[in-house]
């Protein structure tokens, strides 16, 4: 398998899926949608890090992705059943709902 | 340059604007596939075609899911759809807009200033298995640790109440 | 200790009457008022009688006059701070202690009829035998720490005396007005006490006339600043200008109280002071210069204010201020000898007219107003006869009275010595004038003229006694000018460098002049009074007689310059504006934790825009600064 497209171009697009994915976490106010904007966050950052490793033809950048991917399973996993339990307390997804801690 | 590149980009880039501006959180979900989809013809051509694979069936085909078996168990219903609407105002995008275009903006600029190789080396799967079992051995174990932990920590605090009432003598 | 077997006698002196107090204060006659005057009276009595017993074994059986010095021990030890107890007999202190001792018992015998009636009997021989013990440890004290403390001493029964009868306010007013006044003389006294130690490195008053001519030539400025302080401790305590404010309203104690207080005793402690630190004064010509001008100032002032009063204490009070004023001329120009003889004389008359005064006044139903009282000189014989003879000593009515040969040695002082001037002695000669005809008017206003009112009779032997003894004494004290001014010369200077003069010529200067005030007197009081009250009712006068009666404005003035500024700081300052630094700090912090607080919204994403904004500065910085 040969490699077609410069690792800088990439590099850009991740900043970029990035950037958009921390404009849904800022912007959304329905949890589920925070948690869709944080895996977007994740798989840029992977696919950084899958361009850095073929700047330099090492296995580790995909190494690296293969561990982000682990962790943001698990991540899922959690938040998601962190967002249920909520969901049956406080009967919304609200985000601002959950602001008891303020002050 | 790369035609495909450049398509699975634009594809990638414009569904995941079109993930976070949705109202429907199902169809929020349907375009994040999508998005990942198109960036796994990304890998592809950077020559990664086992994340590329990995992408494909970890990410869109496992944690996606998890996302639609818990958005049916929410069975969110249409009031949601409003409720969003309500929220998503068009005055609230000005500041997070304002970030992440200066974030962009750095990052952008750290990036296309960066002197490097010009074209990116394919690393054969072969390569990254045997790095996996060699070098990074113990960060495999962990990462089945982080698994294990998600497995108990999710199975707990997703337990619904009526359990523990029906456990009592 | 020194000095031959009776100097053991010399401590009972002062320590009777202490021990009388302690024993009145602990309790002692609490039911039994014959007890209370035992005490209080006795004590004093068996201190007078070792005073004359000494007096005399001083006198004749110790032909080389040694003094007798005697050291009770240690007070304190701080490195080279090591004052003592100690006791000092010379022919100074003991004028001074026979005059305490002496005059202080006729006092107290007249007291226990005076204030027998009083409930406040056993309170009032307490504190009179503690301002006696003090009075002795100050003027036998043979170091500065020591004498301090007597001073103190007097100043705190000064204090509790004058405010006698509390339960008027007024009474403590007048107390604390003599309190605070005389203690900033007492605070520049003690800077002054300081200052001495700092130099010499020793509070022993012997050594310090010793020492202090052979360190600092005359005129030094330390010298200078250390008399200075004495000095304004001096003019506290005697209630000279300008810190005699306190003197006219002290007269709101109990007339034994301002006979022995505030005529023998405690006004002339200032007099003790500078005429026993002699040798540190004559190193500051100018500040000896200057206690010659406050005292005749302050005896022509004091003069005018007690030609006008209504009150007949306050004519005593003024009177008073009046002559220690002749006393700081005698001491200005040198004439340490005269100032105490005159010291001596004063106190025998001057206490005379206060203890007649009050029979007088307790015998009208404590009425003060002179012009209330009128024709009492049948009713009350022996107060009349007794305050006629002290009125003539105090108008130095010449040959047969003590004052006369008083204070006609001052004015000759003033006179001859280099230090003196014309202008002192006029200012004394004008003073006597001012004196005749001030107590004349007195004697003309209350004895003569009309009936105003019907006396009861106050009388008793303790009463009429120690009258005529001390009218004795006003009379016969003078003969004894010679031996007792060629005694006192064993302790103190005689005025040096003095040229001499005709005493002749200006003694009958002054007595013409005295006796011109006393038929003056009798013409303005005696045969004129209604012309004399209508005259004074016309503008001119009027505007002079309220200057003068209100002591020539001095209480208005402190009260401007003083008194009302430190009560406006105390208002303004009442939330304490040092305290507002504190607070300030304490405030700004909250204030800080306020506005931080409003970050904790609460909200996610709000949370996430920080992070997101960390983040951004952190690749700001990383990139930046690679």
């Amino acid at each position: 398998m040969t490699a077609t497209v410069s690792p800088v171009l990439v590099l850009a697009l991740a900043a970029a899926i990035f950037a958009v994915g921390l404009v849904g976490v800022l912007v959304r106010r329905n949890l589920f949608f925070v948690l869709m904007s944080l895996e977007i966050m994740l798989n840029a950052a992977g696919v950084a890090f899958v361009a850095a490793g073929a700047m330099r033809s090492q296995p580790d950048g995909q190494v690296m992705f293969l561990f982000i991917v682990t962790m943001a399973a698990a991540e899922v996993a959690l938040g998601l059943a962190l967002v249920l339990q909520l969901y049956r307390q406080l009967h919304t997804l609200d985000s601002d709902a959950a602001g008891e801690m303020k002050g | 340059m790369d035609i495909v590149f450049f398509l699975a980009a634009a594809i990638a880039l414009g569904a995941t604007v079109m993930v976070i501006t949705r109202l429907n959180a199902v169809h929020a979900l349907l375009y994040l596939i999508v998005s990942l989809l198109a960036l796994a013809v990304v890998f592809f051509t950077l020559g990664a075609p086992l994340v590329a694979a990995l992408e494909v069936i970890i990410y869109a085909g496992a944690i996606m899911v998890l996302f639609v078996f818990a958005l049916m168990i929410l069975n969110l219903g249409k009031h949601t759809v409003a409720q969003e609407r309500a929220w998503l105002t068009p005055r609230i995008w000005t500041g997070p807009a304002l970030l992440a275009a200066v974030l962009l903006g750095e990052l952008g600029w750290a990036v296309l200033t960066y002197r490097g190789r010009a074209m990116a080396g394919a690393v054969d799967p072969t390569l990254v298995g045997a790095s996996l079992y060699s070098t990074y051995l113990l960060g495999v174990e962990l990462a089945s640790l982080i698994l294990l932990a998600a497995l108990v920590g999710a199975y707990h605090l997703a337990r619904r109440e009526e359990v523990a009432e029906e456990e009592r003598p | 200790m020194k000095g031959g077997p009776w100097a053991g006698l010399l401590m009972f002196i002062p320590a009777l009457p202490l021990l009388g107090f302690l024993l009145l204060a602990l309790g002692v006659g609490r039911r039994s008022r014959w007890l209370v005057t035992a005490v209080g009276v006795g004590s004093v009595a068996l201190s007078a009688l070792l005073a004359t017993e000494l007096g005399l074994l001083f006198g004749y059986l110790n032909p080389a006059r040694a003094n007798v010095d005697v050291d009770w021990g240690s007070w304190l030890s701080v490195g080279d701070f090591r004052p003592t107890f100690g006791l000092y007999l010379d022919a100074l202190s003991l004028a001074m202690v026979l005059v305490i001792t002496v005059i202080g018992l006729l006092i107290l015998v007249y007291s226990s009829r005076y204030m027998a009636e009083d409930p406040g009997y056993r309170r009032f021989f307490a504190y009179m035998n503690l301002f006696v013990g003090s009075m002795l440890v100050l003027v036998l004290a043979d170091n500065l720490l020591a004498l301090y403390l007597g001073w103190e001493g007097v100043g705190l029964c000064s204090y509790l005396l004058i405010g006698f009868w509390y339960q008027d306010p007024a009474n403590s007013r007048a107390a604390i007005k003599a309190f605070l006044v005389t203690r900033v003389g007492d605070a520049a006294l003690a800077v002054g006490i300081a200052l001495l130690f700092t130099q010499f490195h020793t509070l022993q008053i012997s050594e310090l006339l010793r020492r202090a001519p052979e360190v600092w030539p005359v005129g030094a400025p330390l010298a200078v600043a250390a008399a200075a302080l004495l000095l304004a401790g001096a003019v506290a305590k005697s209630a000279q200008l300008p810190l005699q404010t306190w003197l006219p309203d002290a007269m709101a104690g109990p007339t034994p109280v301002s006979a022995l207080i505030h005529a023998a005793t405690m006004v002339t402690a200032g007099v003790y002071l500078i005429a026993r630190m002699h040798a540190l004064f004559l190193l500051a010509p100018t500040v000896l210069a200057l206690v010659a001008v406050i005292g005749a100032v302050t005896l022509l002032l004091a003069g005018c204010a007690a030609l006008v009063q209504r009150d007949l204490k306050r004519v005593l009070a003024y009177s008073t201020m009046s002559q220690v004023g002749y006393m700081f001329v005698a001491l200005g120009v040198g004439a340490w000898g005269a100032a105490i003889f005159h010291l001596v004389t004063h106190a025998c008359f001057k206490s005379l007219l206060f203890l007649a005064a009050g029979v007088v006044i307790a015998s009208l139903g404590e009425e003060r107003d002179l012009f209330r009282m009128g024709g009492l000189r049948r009713s009350l014989p022996v107060a009349f006869g007794t305050f006629v003879v002290g009125g003539l000593s105090l108008a130095a009515f010449p040959l047969i009275t003590a004052g006369y040969f008083s204070k006609d040695l001052i004015l000759y002082s003033a006179w001859t010595s280099p230090q003196g001037s014309v202008w002192l002695w006029g200012a004394g000669v004008v003073g006597a004038l001012l004196t005749s005809l001030y107590i004349f008017r007195v004697i003309f206003l209350v004895f003569f003229g009309a009936q105003k009112r019907q006396p009861e009779r106050v009388g008793g032997l303790a009463l009429e006694v120690p009258l005529l003894i001390l009218a004795a004494l006003a009379v016969a004290a003078g003969w004894a000018k010679g031996p007792l001014t060629a005694w006192l010369a064993t302790a103190l200077p005689p005025v040096a460098g003095a040229t001499p003069a005709s005493e002749m010529g200006l003694s009958a200067i002054a007595t013409v002049v005295s006796l011109a005030g006393m038929a003056l007197a009798a013409l303005l009081y005696f045969r004129l009074p209604a012309r004399v009250a209508l005259w004074a009712q016309s503008s001119g006068p009027e505007v002079v007689r309220r200057l003068w009666r209100a002591g020539w404005g001095f209480d208005w003035l402190y009260d401007r310059v003083f008194v009302r500024p430190v009560v406006w700081l105390a208002r303004v300052n009442r939330g304490d504006v040092f305290d507002d630094g504190f607070r300030a700090a304490a405030e700004a912090v909250e204030l800080a934790s306020r506005i931080l607080r409003r970050t904790q919204t609460g909200r996610l994403r709000w949370y996430a825009a920080g992070v997101a904004l960390g983040a951004i500065l952190l690749v700001a910085l990383m990139v930046v600064r690679p």
